[in-house]
């Protein structure tokens, strides 16, 4: 079985010598060796350069020992830029690997997320896991491949297309008796092979060498449902969170945030603390924080801290769904026009029999991860070392060497596993607090935030308006459609912590906030005669240090675009009198994007009628909804059936059927896990998740103020139809099937009241509210 | 270093290993186990009793270390997540939520497990609904709900 390797010890040759199974106690010393190339890397002397060297060449994204080795014993090391957050990334990319390279899976140990042992792939993001760090590490794979055979050939004295390879021996075809293993051939050794690095860094990175991955008729691991070896030692207590991370004389940090947003302290009485064994305080403008020596004591010093803040109005609105009038009203920083754009519009509009209009409103929601974030930094000398749940610790990296004012290459990074993620969340704020706080101290430090700071402060995917409008000709074709997004960027920070202007960090100490830009449109194949979709964004509420600044939440600005689009596509069908399966079948252009719509109609078993059914009466009405997505080269259908108790406005979400071709499959026993996630979570986002606040603050702070889904409210059933298209390559599936729930449910809603919601959440309360 | 005059001596009884701690008489469960006894479970998740990631068994009942005080444990037998079961004799619950595979990042296990425990000693065969019922209000945010009533059922019928 495949272990996610840990490497607290972080020399790489130890790793390689020990055959990558070396397990270390996170509270050992660490030491630190980035191995770089000698005079031996660089063996170019005799002519042709060697394909294997003793030490290791330097860790950048043109060669291929940078993704992969063999270690002395045999065994596989995989080196992935990105991480597994809890989808089984790391079964699936070592499937890919221990595929191509014709080697047991169970002999493929994966390194994940560690600035020393892997190139900057781009961390956990976008879905992109198999789609780019997949692809990568399947051509890197299939390069290291046809390098052993070549090397080989070479020692058994035959031509390379006589051999072939089975569990990492290479044999003659003829003769099996003729072979040399993997670890024969280069075992303890480093590939000194280099690649077609494209000289892109992050998600895009590509470094392709000579060789062409498989024919997936050929694929004995690939697609197979292997479990996730990283199970049971989270069962059994055995596996470190970041939040486990001890290093020597390390100290717990906390930090102070203000009751309203915006304020800095200007007066700070230290002496109010002094009774509390080691406590110190560290405050820069408006970063403040208190070390002691133990959490608790830290955790106490926090509290009695004794600060005089600021007078500060930031200028949010007074309620939390005013938000909507400021979004309509607010001046259009950026816009554009985005999609495919299809004739003539406004002309198409004035001809119409009949036009549809509607608008939709999603509210900020925040990651809300499990536990709050936490982070180690230990500054030692001129070396930093950092162990974060960031699920992107290479860029990490290079944020924390800012603030400190160090080079990049000073600092290593080690991802550790997380209290959860899905986004940029708060994780990236703690690391460059913990990196602060322990400048300031001298000594190592633990930086966990609070409940109320990881709800009430992490980066909130953005709240939103959705315009959509459809012109209908007197036979009731659709004759034109148009689709606009206005809301709070998507990224106020950005989605990486690279720069200190994209931290709390950074901008509490003096860096100004840099917006970014940018919001999205539906992505569909509705084939309309014209069509035009666009977005726009409005300024930041607050410049600096805002607990409503926006970055990147599952999905990113997905679930709220297609719960509008999806929505208002049931509304063009219900207008119509028609059946929403079979609108979309009208209209929708592209093969996998039909396959997927008929493929979840017909598992649900789909009747086709309008809605919404007029047959039901009392107050405990059902429903059914559909919606369809694509994210990318993805595409998801998913047909939700409700119950809506109309006395009391709730919801039971109570079956979803989705439907998800996302080309080949890699592990269809992980992708249904994630798919089940994605929809419980995605349940979650629409009936409860709203973060509220007034004019001073924030006021969503923990789980009564931001109520997720609970256990009781849980589904009966989430079933998937897995579409395998082993010729197309795999794309992402971490987040697509969140993105059609919300629209899925608003459809169903309808169908079982007849009564149309276009603003999430759907608690009781709205829904009541809604029906009356 | 100071030491503050309110410190106490403390005997904890935690997955059958008694240690002697100097506390405040306020300091939460929690820290003790994770700080002085260096225990990488349970773990923080809210402070408030919220959503059970800090969830232990003090003399078989399911409680909240993170808002239980260090004072009021005496003599009573603590077993966290670790003390459950192990590798070798994994208590059912354990098996059945590898089998299901349920957790995604994991940090809310200590919660589920150590609740589903206490509940199917107590209560054989239980319905869906009843295990709901017992489960509710703890949380898990990847949304891994459905394997989570899976791997209990499971563990439910391995139990007999």
């Amino acid at each position: 079985m495949t272990r996610m390797e840990k490497s607290a010890d972080f020399s790489r040759r130890a790793l390689l010598k020990a055959g990558g199974a070396l397990v270390v106690s996170i509270g050992a010393p660490v030491t630190f060796d980035f191995a770089q190339a000698d005079a031996a890397m660089s063996p170019q002397t005799m002519g042709v350069p060697a394909m294997s060297v003793a030490v290791k060449p330097a860790l950048t994204p043109d060669q291929l020992s940078s993704y992969v080795a063999v270690n002395a014993d045999g065994t596989i090391a995989a080196y992935f830029g990105k991480m597994d957050m809890g989808h089984g990334i790391a079964v699936a990319i070592a499937q890919m690997v221990a595929e191509e390279l014709d080697a047991p899976f169970s002999s493929v140990k994966m390194f994940m997320g560690d600035t020393a042992t892997s190139v900057n792939q781009g961390g956990a993001s976008g879905s992109t896991g198999v789609q780019e760090g997949g692809k990568q590490m399947r051509l890197a794979a299939a390069e290291a491949r046809r390098v052993l055979v070549e090397m080989a050939a070479d020692k058994l004295g035959l031509p390379a297309d006589q051999l072939e390879v089975t569990d990492a021996v290479v044999h003659a075809k003829a003769d099996p008796q003729k072979k040399v293993s993997y670890r024969e051939l280069v075992g303890g050794r480093y590939f000194n092979v280099p690649l077609a690095w494209n000289g892109k860094i992050g998600n895009p990175l590509l470094a392709p060498g000579k060789a062409a991955p498989k024919n997936p008729k050929d694929y004995r691991v690939v697609g197979q449902p292997i479990k996730r070896e990283d199970v049971a030692p989270r069962v059994f207590a055995q596996l470190d969170f970041c939040t486990d991370v001890k290093v020597p004389d390390m100290v717990h940090g906390r930090m102070i945030r203000p009751a309203v947003a915006g304020a800095v302290p200007v007066k700070v009485d230290e002496s109010s603390i002094k009774d509390i064994p080691g406590a110190k305080v560290v405050w820069n403008q408006g970063f403040l924080g208190v070390v002691a020596d133990k959490e608790w004591d830290a955790i106490k010093a926090m509290r009695q801290l004794k600060v005089e803040w600021s007078d500060a109005k930031p200028p949010f609105p007074d309620q939390t769904t005013a938000i909507y009038d400021y979004i309509r009203n607010a001046p259009v920083r950026k816009k554009e026009v985005a999609g495919k754009t299809v004739g003539d519009v406004e002309a198409a509009f004035k001809t119409a029999a009949r036009v549809i209009e509607a608008e939709y409103e999603w509210p900020f929601q925040s990651h809300a991860s499990m536990g709050p974030a936490c982070a180690v930094v230990d500054i030692k000398d001129d070396q930093v070392s950092i162990w974060t749940g960031s699920q992107k610790p290479h860029f990490t990296r290079n944020g924390v060497a800012a603030i400190l004012g160090v080079p990049a290459e000073k600092v290593h990074a080690v991802w550790i596993p997380g209290p959860g993620s899905y986004g940029r969340n708060d994780a990236g704020d703690a690391v460059m607090d913990a990196a602060l706080l322990a400048k300031a101290v001298g000594k190592p430090v633990r930086l966990q935030y609070m409940r109320d700071q990881a709800t009430g402060w992490d980066p909130k995917g953005p709240a939103s308006i959705h315009r959509a409008r459809a012109a209908i000709d007197a036979s009731g074709k659709v004759i034109a459609y148009e689709f606009m997004s206005k809301g709070l960027p998507r990224v106020d920070v950005n989605s990486n912590e690279s720069k200190p202007h994209d931290t709390l960090a950074g901008q509490l100490t003096g860096v100004a906030l840099q917006s970014g830009d940018g919001f999205a449109v539906p992505q569909e194949s509705y084939g309309f005669d014209n069509k035009l979709t666009y977005w726009e964004t409005v300024a930041p509420l607050l410049d600096r240090g805002s607990p409503l600044r926006t970055s990147h939440l599952r999905d990113p600005v997905g679930p709220q675009i297609h719960f509008a689009s999806e929505s208002f596509m049931d509304e063009v069908a219900a207008a119509l009198a028609m059946d929403p399966v079979a609108f979309r079948l009208q209209y929708v252009k592209d093969p996998r994007d039909i396959a997927v719509i008929k493929a979840a109609a017909e598992k649900a078993g789909w009747q086709s009628r309008p809605s919404p059914r007029k047959d039901q009466i009392g107050s405990k009405v059902s429903g059914r909804g559909f919606a369809y997505v694509q994210r990318g080269p993805t595409r998801v259908a998913i047909v939700a059936e409700v119950d809506v108790d109309r006395s009391t406005g709730k919801i039971w979400a109570r079956k979803f059927t989705v439907a998800h071709d996302c080309g080949q499959i890699i592990n269809p026993d992980g992708l249904r896990h994630a798919i089940e996630g994605n929809v419980v979570q995605g349940i979650s986002r629409t009936l409860w998740e709203e973060v509220k606040f007034n004019s001073k603050n924030v006021t969503s702070v923990d789980w009564l103020t931001y109520p997720i889904l609970d256990i009781t409210e849980m589904p009966e059933v989430i079933e998937s139809v897995l579409i395998d298209r082993p010729d197309i390559e795999p794309s992402g599936a971490g987040e697509p099937s969140t993105r059609p729930v919300a629209a899925a449910i608003a459809n169903a809603v309808f169908d079982a009241t007849g009564v149309r919601i276009r603003r999430v959440p759907f608690s009781p309360e709205n829904v009541k509210s809604a029906l009356s | 270093m100071n030491q503050s005059n309110s410190l106490q001596s403390y005997s904890l009884n935690v997955n059958g290993t008694v240690h002697k701690i100097e506390a405040d008489e306020d300091m939460p469960l929690l820290y003790a186990l994770r700080g002085d006894l260096g225990l990488n479970n349970p773990h923080f998740g809210c402070g408030l009793a919220q959503c059970g990631a800090c969830t232990v068994h003090v003399d078989g009942q399911a409680v909240r270390s993170c808002i239980t005080p260090v004072s009021a444990i005496g003599d009573s037998k603590i077993v966290t997540l670790a003390g459950l079961g192990t590798p070798e004799k994994p208590h059912p619950l354990q098996t059945a939520y590898i089998e299901e595979q349920v957790p995604q990042c994991g940090y809310c296990i200590n919660g589920w497990l150590m609740t589903a425990a206490a509940f199917l000693r107590d209560k054989k065969k239980p319905t869906d609904d009843e295990i709901k019922t017992a489960l509710e209000g703890l949380k898990c945010r990847c949304g891994t709900h459905m394997g989570i009533l899976r791997a209990v059922k499971r563990a439910s019928a391995m139990m007999g």
